[in-house]
């Protein structure tokens, strides 16, 4: 296994460039080392170490945003009141990663790139339609999450490319809410996560575990933007189908997850929609 | 096998290894440095029984490569003074003990940070530390009675 | 009396088979069968790895017979040329490097011609998928009791009813581990396991050594549940054979993955029953049949099938019964004793079978319960004649009037009438549990203890009954300084060694306390004697005696005995299995309370009483600690604990996909205990241990029903099963 240590940003993106070969950052290890000992194919990789990029570490508030840092875990976010206050989704997602030991290390950053079809904290990002900022030594690059995915683990980041901050625009919010589905709290990996926002800025929808990424529906979205009338949850599904592709998996299946969605979703939109 | 320096605080105490970057903080506290109180359970970060403190916040010390704590201060269930532990042993809080190392760091640290049940319950904040013996009661009896929060009903 | 070794515990002191410290040894890792069945025609070795720096074994550096034992001898220590299920032992390699060890075991191809596997032991096997007997069948059993198909015939309702149990995977914190060393000529083995004696008797048959050339000890044990029942004699064979032929010492722990996958688990089963009653809910007959998923290899299948059908009938009067039970053969990684070893599987589907009587008759559960729970002077289904003096009406009593059943059961119907989206239920179960080995399974076993007078006045108790969590040190303590009127600094429990401690049991079977404990009281008691004291004399008067008796025989040994003793007017008849099968059982009635999102059909246990009558509380925070932790392992069961198997072996082997009950998953568990002393039993204790499992899946899915109005018949009940009832 060989390591590189940088001390700065900069540091770190000279590595990433290309000189030391293909690099893997590693920031608070919660995916990377996860039944470590057995992985052995993985010792022969090349990392770059970023958990000691101090700049990287603090979330920031400005008048247009939240910025979280590129290290800026969810035990941070949990700990900032005005991120309860503004962002309540990013806490509730936060606080329902695992547990303490978990959210004290995992970051926000590591997640996104990690790219799991069931990742914690991007539905909640991308329901705030957050930008991940890229740099690299070719310069920085801003891409909107929710364009991030391109499919299964593939997403617009170059190998030389390094998240340094997440940014959230402020907004104010006439609808929020958040669900991790499971069959036990605290738990690490959701059945069905759905996180729902309404704003100037329209609807938005977003659905974790449901597809090869974590996506905004936009037929959905369709729906509630021209103010459809259901009757019931069954009334989602033809929309669930245009948008998300469950499967059966080791943890759920298919038809659990549609029903499940239409139903959370139905129910959580029934009041502000006015529907029965 | 190119090794790293780490230089960190450890237990109150300086301590610098040379070690394979690949070594986890787990590995490194149990057998390299013998200090067997941290406990493996599963080795993915779900079962909480390898907790220490890295700066203060409990960790899962099987997800933390120990060439990331230079710098940083760790502590591990061999700093925690045996007098805090009377209402754990009171309320039976231990039964087999694989999980209690753990189990304790976390405790130990809900108990520190009382300003957390504003916003948190003690099983929440406890639910990254799994125990199949207890069924939990005795341990968040436990946590309560080291808040001060009195005896639990019977 | 606080747990003894609590404070080791709590600050990280106590010492497992992985915390030992060990010097010059080597890890052991073990190399599997990738295939369900099949006849082995290579093992290859990988070419990237220099193999003369590894100590390898295979089957052919076994001394003795590939044999492990146990009921019977059909299991092998390593497999030679078939292999009967996934992951079963071929070869195991030792390296001082545990990384190289791994890499290595990755290295090993392990090459397999199949054959026709047997994977779902609820469907007959084809000719072809026969591997035991004529028939697959390991093991078959009957109970009858009067004539049921004429009762059944004649009753004015009749109600069936199937029930499925998955199986649950142990989830003891600390993994299986052995270390393995040479001392001269002994092997000494020291690990992680409930019964020495076991280990030592599988060392002794498959090495060919004699007892004076092994020994076993106990190290601290991060906890069991049957477990570490008999899956530890494979580990410490294992390991053996490698310190053997590596002439070092050799460790050999598993990791979690290999632990879940690879080890036993608990019998999955089905059982059906159809119930002959009266119009007003009196049960006239039982009609039961019950078929356990064996796996591959016999292990106790044969014993958890007893326990199973003994208990199957329910804590009720009954005057026809018949429980047909088999233990089925399949390629499975083979299953094996698990708290509660056969008896949660049936009496959960007696108590779920009981709510779906209750809703065919239009009646109250808790009525039907009342109606039949059985009463003194009343017989078993095996005949038992209970006459014990417990009110087990009243214990339902308890049970209903703390968990306030009526008034939540009309809440309830209120809430679920002005709720979207959940809804509450209340459900009970009620049980029972026969404690000790059955029948005359404790006579067979012939328990010794020992209690050794010390020359400063102290005693020592030397028995082979482990410490796993469940507080034998500290009951043990409390046991022997009661009865000679010492304090507890005054007894050491000696380590379980079996150089130096007699046979006493294995540590299952909720025998502890009640059956080992009672001996150790005998033992003082003999102790006493040979100072020249009777049971009058107590406290410092007997420590003085023991003092001078070692300053007037200097080089002795001052020994109290005890050996198991039946208690009198017990008979079993281990041919038409009737008769006595315990000499006393505990008695318990549970109350969950329950709400499901119906949005995703996740449910939530929001309270849960535990009621049981278990003799005397020697230790009421320990008692307390054994009824909690099985109530929550029991929630575990019933709703999120499911193995997913693939050509029988379990493919979610992580925590992350086997999910076990954190903190936030129960509420509070409210337990209460009602005594009515057992005169063969430690200080009147009965067995404990157990019979918290037994209860907790019923009532949930008792709770479930009345909730949703369905009736689901299998555990676990996830999101989705109860989502496919609901629709």
């Amino acid at each position: 296994m060989k390591l590189l240590l940088p001390e700065t940003v900069r540091d770190a993106l000279a590595h990433m460039a290309g000189r030391d070969g293909v690099t893997t950052p590693i920031a608070g290890g919660t995916d990377l080392l996860v039944h470590w000992p057995v992985r052995l194919g993985e010792r022969d990789r090349t990392y770059v170490d970023l958990w000691q990029l101090q700049e990287l570490k603090p979330l920031r508030w400005t008048a247009d945003a939240l910025i979280l840092g590129g290290l800026t875990t969810y035990w941070d976010v949990i700990r900032d009141r005005r991120a309860g206050d503004e962002f309540p989704l990013l806490v509730a997602a936060a606080r329902q990663v695992g547990a303490i030991q978990i959210q004290a290390r995992g970051t926000w950053a590591g997640n996104i790139v990690n790219a799991s079809p069931a990742a914690d904290g991007v539905p909640a990002l991308m329901a705030y339609g957050a930008v991940v900022v890229l740099e690299s030594q070719r310069g920085t690059e801003e891409v909107p999450l929710d364009g991030f995915y391109t499919g299964y683990k593939d997403m617009r980041r170059r190998p030389d490319q390094l998240i340094v901050a997440v940014r959230i625009p402020r907004r104010r919010y006439s609808y929020q809410t958040f669900a991790k589905v499971g069959s036990r709290r605290a738990q690490s990996i959701a059945k069905v996560g759905l996180a729902v926002t309404q704003s100037d800025d329209g609807w938005r929808v977003v659905a974790a575990s449901m597809a090869p990424t974590i996506r905004r529906c936009p037929a959905i979205e369709r729906l509630l933007q021209q103010g459809a009338v259901l009757r019931d949850s069954d009334d989602l599904l033809p929309a669930i189908a245009r948008d998300v592709s469950p499967i059966d998996d080791v943890r759920s299946t298919a038809e659990y997850r549609r029903r499940v969605m239409a139903r959370v979703l139905y129910d959580e939109l029934r009041e502000t929609c006015g529907w029965r | 096998m190119s090794t790293v320096q780490v230089v960190f605080t450890l237990n109150g105490a300086a301590v610098s290894l040379d070690l394979d970057p690949a070594e986890r903080l787990l590995d490194t506290l149990r057998y390299r440095l013998g200090l067997t109180g941290t406990k493996e359970g599963c080795g993915e970060g779900e079962c909480g029984a390898c907790t220490v403190y890295l700066d203060g916040l409990p960790v899962n010390s099987c997800l933390v490569p120990t060439y990331q704590v230079r710098g940083a201060r760790v502590e591990s269930v061999e700093a925690i003074a045996a007098e805090r532990l009377g209402p754990f042993l009171a309320q039976g809080a231990t039964q087999c003990g694989a999980c209690t190392p753990g189990v304790v760091m976390t405790a130990l640290w809900i108990g520190a940070h009382p300003e957390l049940l504003e916003t948190h319950t003690i099983r929440e904040l406890m639910a990254g530390n799994l125990c199949r013996c207890t069924g939990y009661d005795g341990i968040v009896d436990a946590v309560n009675t080291a808040l001060g929060h009195g005896e639990p009903p019977v | 009396m606080q747990r003894r070794e609590g404070l080791a515990k709590l600050t990280g002191r106590e010492r497992y088979v992985d915390d030992l410290p060990l010097e010059n040894f080597l890890w052991g890792m073990t190399v599997r069968s990738p295939a369900p069945r099949g006849r082995i025609t290579a093992v290859r070795f990988g070419k990237d790895v220099d193999w003369s720096e590894f100590v390898i074994v295979d089957h052919r550096d076994i001394p003795g017979p590939n044999e492990i034992l146990l009921i019977e001898r059909d299991q092998p220590v390593l497999a030679a040329s078939h292999v009967r299920h996934v992951h079963e032992a071929v070869l195991l390699v030792a390296h001082t490097s545990r990384e190289m060890a791994r890499r290595a075991a990755q290295a090993v191809e392990i090459v397999v011609v199949p054959e026709p596997a047997a994977l779902d032991f609820r469907v007959a096997p084809r000719p072809e998928q026969i591997q035991y007997g004529a028939d697959n069948v390991l093991k078959r059993l009957k109970i009858e009791k009067g004539d049921v198909e004429r009762a059944l015939a004649h009753a004015p309702v009749v109600v069936e009813g199937a029930y499925e149990t998955g199986a649950q995977e142990h989830v003891y914190l600390e993994t299986q581990g052995m270390i393995a060393w040479l001392e001269e000529d002994v092997l000494v083995v020291k690990g992680s396991m409930q019964c020495p004696y076991y280990v030592l008797n599988a060392l002794q048959h498959a090495l060919r050594r004699d007892e004076r050339r092994v020994r076993v000890i106990q190290a601290p044990t991060g906890g069991g549940f049957g477990g570490k029942e008999e899956y530890p004699s494979t580990i410490a064979l294992h390991a053996a054979l490698l310190a053997l032929k590596a002439r070092r010492p050799v460790k050999l722990v598993y990791d979690r993955s290999e632990d879940m996958a690879a080890t036993t688990k608990r019998h999955p089963a089905l059982v059906r029953h159809r119930t002959g009653l009266t119009e007003d809910g009196r049960l006239l007959a039982q009609d039961i049949e019950v078929i356990l998923d064996g796996g591959a290899y016999v292990t106790l299948s044969p014993v958890v099938l007893s326990r199973g059908i003994i208990h199957a009938a329910g804590p009720y009067a009954c005057d026809h019964v018949r429980i047909a039970g088999r233990a089925m053969f399949s390629n499975a990684v083979p299953f094996g004793a698990f708290r509660g070893f056969g008896a949660p599987q049936t009496l959960f589907a007696c108590e779920r079978h009981m709510d779906v009587i209750a809703r065919t008759l239009r009646m109250d559960p808790v009525e039907l319960r009342r109606k039949n729970l059985i009463r003194d002077g009343q017989r078993t289904a095996t005949g038992q004649v209970i006459q014990d003096g417990t009110d087990r009406v009243a214990v339902l009593e308890r049970a209903l009037a703390l968990s306030t059943f009526e008034e939540k059961r009309r809440a309830h119907t209120a809430f679920n009438a002005a709720q979207r989206s959940k809804r509450r239920g209340i459900g009970l179960a009620t049980f029972y549990h026969g404690a000790g080995f059955t029948g005359g399974g404790e006579v067979h076993l012939n328990s010794r203890l020992r209690v050794a007078g010390l020359p400063d006045g102290r005693i020592e108790v030397l028995s082979a009954n482990i410490e796993m969590g469940q507080g034998t040190l500290t009951v043990f303590t409390q046991i022997a300084a009661e009865r000679l009127g010492v304090t507890p600094d005054d007894v050491v429990i000696g380590e379980p060694d079996t150089a130096r401690v007699p046979n006493s049991g294995p540590t299952v079977a909720s025998r502890t306390t009640m059956v080992v404990g009672h001996l150790i009281e005998r033992a003082v008691d003999d102790l006493r004697t040979r100072v020249g004291l009777d049971d009058r004399a107590r406290g410092s008067v007997v420590k003085d005696a023991i003092a001078h008796w070692y300053a007037a025989h200097p080089g002795g040994r001052l020994v109290g005995e005890a050996v198991y003793e039946a208690p009198p007017g017990i008979s079993w008849d281990e041919q038409r299995y009737q008769g006595d099968a315990y000499g006393a059982f505990a008695w318990a009635a549970y109350v969950a309370e329950v709400e499901v999102d119906l949005r995703t059909c996740a449910t939530r246990v929001i309270d849960f009483v535990a009621v049981q009558e278990v003799g005397k509380v020697i230790n009421p925070t320990l008692a307390r600690g054994q009824v909690q932790g099985g109530v929550v392992q029991g929630v575990g069961w019933a709703l999120m604990e499911e193995c997913k198997f693939k050509d029988g072996a379990m493919v979610n082997n992580q925590l992350t996909n086997y999910l076990i009950p954190t903190s936030d998953d129960v509420p509070p568990i409210r337990v209460a205990f009602v005594e009515n002393p057992y005169p063969h039993g430690a200080q009147g204790a009965k067995g404990l241990g157990e019979l918290p499992i037994d209860g907790p899946a019923p009532a949930i899915l008792n709770a479930v029903a009345a909730a949703t109005g369905t009736e689901p018949r299998a555990i676990p009940l996830t999101p989705e099963r109860l989502m496919d009832l609901t629709r």
